[in-house]
């Protein structure tokens, strides 16, 4: 049993969520000493800017697991680096087409700008994202790449290295 | 002493690596004269049954182009990878998943439909589509089964060394077989390529501004390109900035950009992530509405970033209608 809630579907979402030093990491901790609770599904990264995201950090959150991607960084403005959060929103936007091109459901991945005070919103924005993930239901990469026939190919020289469909490139 | 034994394979490739290998021209003597090519069926006519008659590990090195798409392919680089000492994925397509990867971005289903059915080019009144098994007059005939997700090929079977490009070019070709043969082959599962961007070696590189901001992207058709001035700073996509070295800059020298055959440097793991990375920090707004007017510019992102390496990045494929899966 994890840590997590178990709602009655059985399916307890796994988010990861990247968020920012001076901004939505401080809101966060705001959020945990003024005893807002919040669902539990997060598990946070603090990255020093929302500009440091690599869209790969992203994708290998998903491949390996995580139900969806929350990423959190300065109101347009305010990034302590000047402009970091604009580069992680210019991404965030291609990425989202790159992720709908593949059948993705765009709403696994979220950007929202929360500042340092607003503990609030983070408690907001997580039991949202809890819910509406909870509605997608599991993301499971590797079950939805069906195998169908491979399966049942008896190939002639199949002693060497098996690999999963869709493969586990390293 | 006898030379060393090699073969030469395809799978799901344009038959350009081929190409790569004769384009060798008089370095292809060389080669013939240090090794035995036992196996190349595309130039020479040898069997299947003579590969399997081989004892484990009697060939020295299998080149083996073309991603995996099929049951044939599949059970062709098993065959091969027991016989061989070395394997080599050879060009973009065994490294990265290549062009033919591209169809990862639909079904199987999706694709007998459209080449079978929905052509406007194709007449099919009977509707047939082939199948892996008849029952002809003469008796049964087989064809092998297409696979529903392309893959490359160390997605399949072990992979020694990496020769990239699309096909590789002919230096790194002859530098590979002379590693080979003096047995200077560095580290297992190495790119035998410069690890380092192609802009290094491009001959525009002085033009490349410090920062490189771009208010809007074009397709080569779409403006006179200058020959001289860096084709990002002109608002290209070249993908230069993130592709290994190695080809010496050819297509910059035809004045096109760079489309990133050669892969990523063994810094990145998802070549088209990174580079789409890349494209997205470089547009000059911060205003949503006008970074989403500037990215809608980029017509196609898949095609573009993950030109040669969609079965090989993090994501593999489209999810888009596997719950139909195939027929």
């Amino acid at each position: 049993m994890s840590d997590d809630t178990v709602n009655n579907q059985g399916f307890s979402p796994r988010i990861v969520a990247f968020f920012c030093n001076w901004c939505t990491y401080t809101a966060a901790d705001l959020a945990g000493t003024s005893r807002m609770s919040y669902a539990p599904n997060v598990r946070v990264v603090r990255v020093m800017c929302s500009g440091r995201l690599d869209p790969q950090f992203i994708l290998t959150a998903l491949r390996n697991g995580a139900d969806g991607v929350l990423i959190g960084g300065c109101h347009p403005g305010d990034c302590h680096y000047q402009e970091g959060n604009y580069k992680a929103l210019r991404r965030f936007m291609l990425l989202q087409k790159f992720l709908e091109a593949m059948g993705i459901e765009p709403e696994r991945v979220r950007l929202e700008w929360i500042a340092a005070s607003e503990g609030d919103k983070v408690q907001r924005v997580i039991n949202e994202m809890t819910e509406t993930i909870r509605k997608l239901g599991p993301l499971q990469l590797e079950k939805r790449n069906l195998g169908e026939i491979e399966e049942s190919v008896v190939l002639s020289h199949p002693e060497t290295v098996t690999v999963s469909q869709g493969g586990t490139h390293e | 002493m006898s030379k060393p034994k090699v073969a030469f394979y395809w799978c799901a490739s344009c038959g350009g690596c081929e190409e790569a290998v004769v384009d060798l021209n008089e370095a292809v003597l060389d080669v013939v004269e240090a090794v035995d090519i036992i196996f190349w069926p595309v130039a020479l006519d040898f069997k299947r049954s003579d590969v399997e008659a081989m004892a484990d590990s009697e060939l020295a090195v299998a080149f083996i182009n073309g991603a995996i798409r099929s049951s044939e392919q599949e059970e062709m680089v098993r065959l091969l990878r027991r016989k061989s000492q070395l394997v080599i994925a050879f060009g973009s397509c065994a490294h990265l998943g290549g062009i033919p990867g591209l169809a990862n971005t639909f079904n199987r289903a999706e694709m007998m439909d459209t080449v079978y059915h929905k052509a406007p080019s194709v007449t099919n009144d009977e509707n047939t589509e082939p199948q892996p098994e008849y029952d002809a007059p003469e008796g049964r005939v087989t064809l092998p089964h297409l696979w529903n997700t392309v893959k490359t090929l160390d997605q399949v079977i072990k992979v020694d060394f990496y020769l990239p490009g699309c096909p590789p070019p002919v230096n790194l070709i002859v530098e590979a077989v002379e590693k080979i043969l003096n047995n200077q082959l560095p580290e297992p599962g190495s790119v035998l390529a410069p690890d380092i961007a192609l802009c290094e070696e491009c001959p525009r590189r002085d033009t490349k501004p410090d920062k490189i901001a771009i208010k809007k992207f074009y397709r080569p058709f779409e403006i006179d390109i200058d020959p001289e001035k860096c084709l990002l700073a002109q608002g290209l996509l070249c993908m230069g900035i993130c592709t290994r070295k190695g080809c010496g800059a050819a297509c910059i020298k035809a004045n096109m950009p760079c489309t990133g055959c050669m892969g990523p440097t063994s810094h990145v793991p998802d070549f088209g992530t990174k580079v789409l990375s890349s494209f997205a920090s470089m547009v000059d707004a911060n205003d949503e509405n006008e970074i989403a007017e500037i990215l809608n510019k980029i017509v196609d992102p898949t095609g573009t970033f993950f030109r040669y390496s969609l079965p090989a990045s993090l994501l593999h494929r489209s999810y888009n209608h596997a719950a139909k899966g195939g027929k």
